[in-house]
């Protein structure tokens, strides 16, 4: 079985290292491979060809914001469109630098989902005043201000598996 | 308060002109949460008063929006002092809508009475 792009599905010794790697990405193949129980240069094989296929696609730092002193607010915007604008709204929200994530979503009607960062709550009504309300095809918009976080986990590719 | 209502041919013109899409006014009923209504001219803005949600004419009156997108983009200093007036009698519901309409209305008739 292939996935996308040519790229072989991955088996269980990809899946495992793909594993490490969200645990901490600054291991070396080394202290992978010696968690795993193979060599670091098979490690180091199959990251490099994990990157080039895309499956891997940066290595990042987690930052907790407010410690690091950006006082941020954090919102999620509700994007109600005309279905034929909505893939080019989605896509220039893309563009804007406030907005961290874009989604869409079918329930009644077609929906983009955004997540929208200001320094307050008049910067947070101004973006979307002046950058998001006047994009052709948005038919209205509801933004929820993020009062308090209860969990913030990045996807791991064992959530399910780990059941 | 009466003020003195002679206008200039050139900023009458001005004032009753449709500004882009970027210019317009959008109105929302809360921070952030947009109604889908939104007004490019002076005649648009006014027919909108009848028609959005009364908590969104509260939420901009009160903010200032309106006095500030009807003095600052369709630069109608006159116009805007009016608004700013009106906020200071703390009306609501119907009523505001009523009071804002009529303000606006108003020097929307006087204006367009010239051509």
């Amino acid at each position: 079985m292939k996935l996308k792009n040519d790229f072989p599905a991955l088996d269980p010794t990809d899946l495992k290292i793909l594993e490490n790697l969200q645990e901490d990405s600054r291991q070396t193949y080394t202290a992978i491979g010696e968690r795993l129980g193979i060599a670091h240069s098979t490690v180091y094989d199959r990251i490099k060809r994990m990157e080039k296929y895309g499956i891997i696609k940066k290595y990042t730092a987690i930052i907790d914001v407010e410690k690091a002193g950006a006082k941020k607010i954090t919102a999620i915007m509700t994007v109600y469109t005309d279905p034929k604008e909505s893939e080019k709204v989605a896509e220039t929200l893309c563009r804007l630098p406030e907005i961290l994530e874009v989604y869409t979503s079918l329930s009644e009607e077609l929906l983009i989902i955004a997540k929208v960062i200001a320094e307050n709550q008049e910067n947070l009504h101004d973006f979307i005043a002046t950058s998001v309300a006047p994009l052709p095809g948005i038919s209205r918009i509801r933004t929820s201000i993020i009062t308090k976080k209860f969990k913030e986990n990045p996807l791991l590719i064992f959530n399910e598996r780990k059941k | 308060m009466e003020r003195k209502r002679f206008v200039k041919e050139e900023a009458r013109l001005k004032i009753l002109r449709t500004v882009s899409r970027e210019k317009s006014f959008y109105f929302f009923t809360s921070i952030g949460n947009y109604t889908g209504e939104s007004a490019s001219s002076l005649k648009e803005f006014m027919d909108k008063i009848n028609v959005v949600d009364v908590k969104s004419l509260e939420f901009h009156l009160y903010r200032g929006d309106f006095e500030k997108w009807i003095g600052e983009v369709l630069e109608d200093r006159e116009l805007a002092a009016e608004i700013d007036d009106l906020r200071g009698l703390n009306y609501s519901g119907d009523m505001l809508r009523d009071n804002i309409y009529s303000i606006v209305a108003e020097r929307h008739k006087q204006l367009s009475r010239s051509f």
